[in-house]
């Protein structure tokens, strides 16, 4: 699904440049759920951002789903992010003048999907994730929990190849991170591509896979037995 | 324009930011108000200038006399000048070529004039036949005075409409009835109106012969009145007539022996030296009044372009995520310049229909000298609400132009 090669960033803030990823070779088949951990400043967001196509990398290939992504332009990097990938943010980053079902419905918008369509399809993502009574409700009426899941909802409606998400539990307490975790294995039980850029061990541990980086480089990349979120939950 | 989705995103964003889009919309309307209604003063001041003119021939060359005051060849300053059939015989003659019409008047300021029991009084005037033209009346009954009247010395006048209606029955024929002057009696072989309004229809023209001889005039006569020929341009008239007036002006001074430099003496106003003055003028004050208008509207665009920036600014962090899921850039830039469009032709439009409907409302009934009917012609309210929407389009420009260069990565990094 994603194969990279030799992927270097470097920043450039004024005379100082700061090498950032040293050459990353990472390979991610179809239906893994990955875990990008590292402590601040090791190159995980950067890495996303790439993956993402949100920044660029100054060396190295990048395929997703076969297509290389290279020199792109902002016209088709927004095409490609919007079929290719879903994002999911800390930060939730719902619009807030608009209702849950509206933000979901928000990808399809871009898609040039008729109204009435878009909004049935945005209901049975909301229904997903358990939203479907609070399809009318702006985001400031939602708890933490529950605007990640309309994030979650949004990130899938698009029906990505991929789903992106940045520490999507890192502003959640962690019975509702258990909960949001939950959702995103059960999405990923369905065959969905799922990396998720974390460093709390736990949630690390839900994953099927790995990656540790540290200074622009991965140190470390393993399987591991994935820990259900529900079981955890329930202890 | 017509995508629905993007009129709801507009109407979504402006009803939850009310105060500011109104503020926005109000420098927008303010500015075409003001543009408007300064226009329309600009409109009512050349009407109301065009309506002085109107009451006589506006290529008229005036001649009056009054008393010297300057001494000259030993005469001392005093005297009356007075003008005489002959100074009018030799310039008519000696211009015959340039003169269109022509006219020498004896004037009698009041004269009572007596019908049935109606009486008032009235500036009587004797002229020539070609004074119509010069005075530009038109008849509403029977005819003017004509040359044989005058060869023959007739007793017949023409009335000016205010005589008409003070001495004679409402739907009376005039014509032909005979009204009393000094005495005497006349034959009424016409009613004239004048554009000038009532106080130029308060008279009553006679033949000049008749005049002199009925009043003891003897040859003299108080003004004489001219027009030139039409010519091709403007300017070419204006030059045709101040050169002429000039003439006259020194032909007569030294006839009568007056000093080339006094102006009371003899005198010669020329209407269109005076017209073109008025015109420049006002062509000065209209000039104004459009830079005044542009600026404020000007104003109110950079007010927009302001706001939108702000806008833009504020909703960074939202334009990142548009582009994150997806967004074109082409697509948040329309987003942007719709809203600048639609708040700037929307207020543009409220300004223009109160500004217009002020005009309507109190135009007609405004009635100061040089000031008539302000108004607004509709090709210039449209060329201002085509100017308004490119001015909306430019002011949503640019800040549309800096969302879209937002890179979604640093937009989703603001907090």
């Amino acid at each position: 699904m994603i194969k990279i090669k030799d992927l270097h960033k470097s920043y450039h803030m004024g005379n100082n440049s700061l090498h950032v990823l040293k050459g990353i070779d990472f390979n991610v088949a179809e239906g893994e759920m990955i875990a990008i951990m590292g402590s601040s400043g090791s190159g995980k967001s950067t890495l996303l951002n790439i993956l993402g196509m949100l920044d660029e990398a100054d060396e190295g290939t990048y395929t997703l789903d076969g297509t290389p992504i290279k020199n792109l332009n902002e016209k088709i990097a927004a095409r490609y992010r919007n079929k290719f990938l879903g994002f999911v943010f800390q930060s939730f980053n719902l619009i807030s003048y608009k209702s849950a079902v509206d933000n979901v419905a928000m990808p399809l918008y871009y898609q040039g999907m008729k109204r009435s369509e878009r909004m049935d399809r945005a209901m049975s993502y909301l229904e997903k994730v358990g939203l479907a009574e609070w399809a009318t409700h702006l985001p400031n009426e939602l708890s933490g929990g529950q605007k990640q899941r309309v994030a979650i909802a949004r990130a899938l409606a698009s029906d990505p190849k991929v789903l992106l998400a940045d520490e999507p539990t890192g502003a959640l307490d962690s019975t509702t991170s258990y909960e949001v975790m939950e959702i995103i294995q059960s999405i990923n039980d369905e065959g969905k591509t799922i990396l998720i850029v974390t460093h709390e061990d736990d949630i690390a541990h839900m994953c099927k896979r790995i990656v540790h980086l540290k200074d622009g480089l991965i140190i470390d990349d393993t399987k591991v037995d994935q820990i259900r979120a529900k079981k955890t939950a329930d202890v | 324009m017509f995508n629905l989705e993007r009129w709801q995103e507009i109407f979504e964003t402006i009803s939850k930011n009310k105060l500011r889009t109104f503020l926005t919309g109000l420098s927008v309307a303010s500015g075409i108000f003001i543009l408007v209604i300064l226009l329309g003063f600009g409109q009512g001041l050349q009407n109301g200038v065009a309506k002085e003119f109107e009451q006589n021939a506006t290529n008229r060359i005036t001649v009056w006399t009054g008393v010297t005051t300057v001494e000259h060849k030993g005469l001392n300053p005093g005297r009356f000048i007075e003008l005489k059939n002959e100074d009018y015989d030799y310039l008519i003659k000696k211009y015959e070529d340039d003169l269109e019409f022509k006219s020498s008047v004896y004037r009698i300021w009041s004269g009572i004039a007596n019908y049935k029991t109606e009486s008032g009084s009235y500036r009587i005037e004797g002229v020539y036949p070609d004074y119509q033209f010069i005075e530009n009346a038109t008849l509403s009954h029977g005819r003017f005075i004509n040359y044989p009247d005058h060869d023959n010395y007739e007793k017949v006048i023409t009335i000016g409409h205010k005589v008409y209606t003070d001495l004679f029955e409402k739907g009376e024929d005039p014509v032909g009835q005979q009204i009393q002057i000094s005495g005497i009696n006349f034959k009424v072989v016409g009613v004239y109106t004048d554009p000038g309004g009532e106080r130029e229809e308060s008279r009553i023209f006679l033949p000049l012969s008749t005049s002199q001889r009925v009043f003891n005039a003897g040859n003299r006569v108080r003004n004489l009145g001219f027009t030139l020929k039409p010519q091709e341009t403007f300017q070419q008239a204006l030059q045709q007539s101040i050169q002429f007036s000039a003439e006259i002006e020194s032909f007569l001074k030294e006839r009568h022996i007056v000093a080339p430099n006094d102006t009371s003496a003899i005198s010669v106003f020329n209407t269109l030296e005076e017209a073109k003055r008025y015109y420049d003028l006002m062509g000065m004050i209209k000039l104004f009044f459009w830079i005044v208008g542009i600026c404020t509207i000007i104003a109110g665009v950079v007010g927009v372009s302001n706001i939108m920036l702000i806008i833009v600014k504020e909703r960074t962090k939202e334009i990142g995520v548009r582009k994150a899921i997806g967004a074109q850039p082409w697509s948040i830039i329309w987003m942007i310049l719709h809203e600048a469009i639609f708040i700037t032709a929307f207020a543009g439009f409220v300004g223009l229909i109160f500004s217009m409907g002020l005009l309507e409302l109190i135009g007609p009934n405004i009635e100061i000298d040089y000031i008539v009917n302000p108004s607004v012609n509709f090709n210039v309210a449209l060329t201002t609400v085509f100017v308004l929407i490119i001015a909306g389009a430019l002011a949503g420009f640019f800040p549309a132009w800096r969302a879209a260069k937002i890179r979604p990565i640093e937009a989703l990094r603001e907090e």
